[in-house]
């Protein structure tokens, strides 16, 4: 079956997310290369390429193992004049910076956007950081769509935009484009150019200090250039020739149209809208501002359109009042909403916005939170475990980025130091030649192909002393179960090499490696206290499946799931308190396993000093 | 069209986001525009989910506090969390069936007294209907259709005359797939009868 974004009837109307939206935009910009490391709210435009390339052999799509790779590799189709597209969440592009702010320099001959998604009130993810200053800081051109239908139009627009300037252009949204959907006018698909070709410049494209200083102005003109297309934009456009002047972009132009309109203020605003928000359109700015009796700016994150809209002001001479970040107005912090830019458009416009009223609802009972857990049958629970079996609390434990970052929560209470991908191996040296202690860290298989080996490598060297655990589930499990260089894909016909992780642990140096299934509970107590007890650098790889993934493979059986036989059970709960598996609940003070939930892991049967878990009898021999 | 807001809420793997797009594929066809957002943190990992749906003409993606029209809950303490969207004009539409959260389990929550706090949330919103839609839901073939169920009964509820029952229908046969359109197909009639006949299963709710 074709894929739906393969669609080829322009005026057809689609309900689409923003990130498949985002995908149709490149596919209808001729888009021949694409590659990611997957991160929410990114990961479903790499999903649609994943998909796609599957059925098309023109469109060539990877994962790579993180995302300056991804950003290398298609800066590499882009220097080869193919029109390519990486993806990533904001995170990924600090990763990807190193070699994002130098290809500024040498540019692209064919096309390249670098869309970035940020997370504002970090739903999934560890910071909530501004990645428009990366447009400032490389120079490069960014665009910022407001509704799904943008970010279809802006992507394919970015396309067109980085063949024009020879430059990568960022295309930057948030959670709330990324996720939210909308009905989408298709335009045509154009056709794909998926071979290209390489012409030698050394001296254009190999960044020693005598080139890049003949590179840098020319990034400049180049800077200069996309200015005053910013300023023509019709992504930087005007509305409404009312004095109370509202600047804003992405998410919060909504907002803002919506709460003007509903209140009937029409006429008393105007609205400047910069979708096209590197360089930053001064021009329109101050045309914006000419006329403004005083101006708030209404953006998420830093005060980034704010401060230039101050400079455009000083620079000529203008002494219109500016409002935007600060006490009693907007915040750097989290998400806006409907309600907050109410309330701030009528503290600073002295008007009344009518806002809803809710309910009071202080006398509604206590909600139980719902914090995310590890599955039922997980093996990273069974993981946890044994290493705390033995080690407890006296070990410290650096952790690091994937599902299995929940083990932070009771009652494991796994995790002490978490930042970035890769860290906790990068920081477990510094823990342990700190404190002395024993350091156990832990680290994901797609996140140790992403940013472990480095930092492996480095503590072998410097003879540091922690233990390792790779916790190999098979798969990229957070963010949907993509493939990674440590995942067999043969099943899914693609042509790939599955690299073994223990070798690659072996090849780095390390001498003391061992590879245990952690449901097998009592061999992986006795794997963690054997590669625990030495010195130097050891790695014990927990190797069993996700099982969510699991399901997906060819051959998969179901195990029979587990029950708690009443008769031996003596209620003290070591299987639920140890473990907190979500398959347990409690029904009339007795504790129960739900059999839709259990997959059969066996964890708990192992933990149970009565042995009274145990697999529900066969169908077949109940009689 | 005035922008309709419809909030629904619901645990991981209840198909919320599937029921709203559902619901915005069903508006489409009806030629309306419409905007949708998800919130799912860590949905697959027995979070919340959230989805909000604006119908009608505007450009905002999301719903302030009591700015809700239509609140749709899958789960009974979600409904209640959720409460805050709610003005004194909400419908509010609640499956009835608990998703005990593990917390509750390992002693370190309590579950609500769900029929008490949903005769609170009745006395102070502009309707409240409540059903039992996994028990429905298991009559149409499988409880992983109490999504449907609930669908079902917010089209008999009338507060959406945009979007009935056949739009919905054509919905399901166009984007799910075949082997489970029949099931769902059930599913939507029964969410619907239960509402238009007043029978609302065998809840706790409703036994009050």
């Amino acid at each position: 079956m074709t894929h739906p974004l393969l669609t080829d009837t322009s005026d057809r109307k689609m309900l689409l997310l923003g990130n498949e939206a985002i995908a149709r935009g490149a596919l209808e910009a001729g888009v021949a290369f694409a590659s990611s490391y997957p991160g929410t709210p990114s990961s479903e435009i790499a999903l649609q390429f994943f998909h796609i390339a599957r059925e098309q052999s023109d469109l060539y799509f990877e994962y790579s193992a993180n995302e300056k790779v991804a950003l290398e590799v298609a800066a590499g189709a882009a220097m080869c004049g193919l029109r390519a597209i990486v993806s990533m969440k904001h995170v990924g592009l600090n990763v990807a910076s190193d070699a994002l702010l130098t290809l500024a320099y040498t540019g692209i001959t064919g096309a390249l956007v670098v869309a970035v998604s940020d997370d504002p009130f970090m739903y999934s993810s560890q910071n909530e950081q501004d990645s428009r200053y990366y447009a400032k800081l490389s120079s490069l051109p960014m665009l910022e769509p407001s509704s799904v239908q943008e970010a279809k139009d802006m992507t394919r627009y970015a396309f067109d935009l980085s063949t024009m300037l020879k430059l990568p252009i960022i295309l930057r949204t948030t959670t709330r484009v990324n996720h939210a959907s909308g009905v989408v006018a298709l335009g045509h698909l154009r056709r794909r150019m998926s071979a290209g070709s390489f012409h030698k410049d050394p001296f254009s494209y190999v960044c020693i200090p005598s080139v890049s200083r003949n590179l840098h102005p020319k990034l400049l003109k180049k800077a200069a250039e996309a200015a005053s297309i910013s300023d023509e934009s019709h992504w930087n456009f005007i509305k409404g020739r009312g004095s109370f002047g509202v600047v804003c972009n992405g998410a919060s132009y909504g907002y803002v149209v919506d709460a003007i309109t509903e209140s009937g203020y029409a006429d008393r605003f105007r609205i400047l809208r910069l979708g096209f928000s590197h360089p930053i359109p001064e021009k329109r700015i101050l045309d914006f501002l000419y006329g403004c009796e005083r101006a708030l700016v209404v953006e998420e994150g830093e005060p980034y359109l704010e401060e230039s809209v101050r400079v455009v002001a000083h620079k000529n001479g203008l002494t219109v009042p500016v409002f935007g970040k600060g006490e009693g107005f907007f915040s750097r912090l989290y998400e806006f909403d409907p309600g907050l830019v109410k309330n701030v458009l009528a503290k600073v416009f002295d008007t009344p916005f009518p806002v809803a009223s809710p309910i009071d609802t202080s006398d509604f009972p206590a909600t139980p939170p719902r914090p995310p857990n590890l599955c039922a049958g997980c093996p990273h629970r069974a993981a946890y475990l044994a290493v705390r079996e033995v080690l407890g609390d006296s070990a410290i434990y650096p952790t690091d980025i994937g599902c299995y970052t929940l083990g932070l929560h009771a009652p494991l209470n796994m995790g002490d130091f978490l930042i970035a991908m890769g860290a906790g191996l990068g920081s477990a040296g510094g823990f342990a030649r700190a404190t002395g202690k024993k350091v156990v860290a832990f680290i994901g298989d797609s996140t140790f192909f992403h940013s472990g080996l480095s930092p492996l490598a480095s503590a072998v060297y410097n003879r540091h002393n922690f233990l390792l655990v790779i916790l190999d589930n098979g798969t990229t499990g957070m963010t949907g179960h993509q493939p990674h260089p440590g995942v067999d894909v043969s099943h899914l016909g693609l042509d790939k090499i599955h690299i073994d992780i223990e070798s690659v642990v072996r090849g780095l140096g390390v001498q003391s490696v061992a590879t245990v299934n952690p449901l097998h509970f009592s061999k992986a107590v006795e794997a963690v206290k054997r590669t625990s007890a030495g010195s130097g650098v050891s790695v014990l790889i927990m190797k069993a499946p996700c099982p969510l993934y699991e399901k997906t493979l060819p051959g998969y059986k179901s195990r029979r799931p587990y029950e708690v036989r009443p008769e031996r059970c003596k209620n003290h709960r070591v299987c639920v308190d140890r473990s907190g598996c979500p398959a347990f609940h409690i029904e009339e003070n007795r504790v129960e396993i739900d059999s839709h939930r259990c997959t059969g892991c066996a964890l708990c049967a192992q933990l149970c000093p009565e042995k009274a878990i145990r697999p529900v009898a066969r169908e077949d021999n109940k009689g | 069209m005035k922008t309709t807001r419809i909030m629904i809420v619901a645990v991981g793997g209840q198909g919320n986001i599937l029921a709203a797009k559902l619901l915005g594929e069903a508006a489409l066809m009806r030629g309306l525009d419409v905007r949708m957002s998800e919130f799912h943190g860590m949905a697959q990992r027995g979070g919340v989910v959230e989805s909000m749906i604006l119908l009608g003409d505007g450009d905002g993606y999301c719903i302030a506090d009591g700015e809700a029209d239509i609140l749709l809950g899958f789960e009974p303490v979600e409904t209640i969390r959720a409460a805050k969207k709610c003005s004194s004009n909400t419908l509010v539409i609640t499956n009835t069936a608990p998703v005990f959260p593990f917390t509750v389990a390992l002693g370190h929550a309590v579950y609500p007294d769900i029929p008490q706090a949903l005769q609170t949330l009745a006395s102070r919103v502009g309707g409240l209907t409540a059903l039992d839609a996994n028990s429905l839901a298991r009559r149409a073939g499988t409880v992983q259709s109490l999504n449907v169920v609930m669908l079902g009964a917010l089209a008999a509820s009338a507060r959406l005359p945009e979007i009935g029952k056949e739009l919905l229908e054509r919905a399901i046969r166009e984007k799910m797939k075949p082997a489970v359109m029949d099931i769902n197909l059930r599913a939507l009639e029964l969410g619907f009868e239960a509402v238009q006949k007043g029978v609302r299963g065998n809840s706790a709710c409703a036994a009050d």
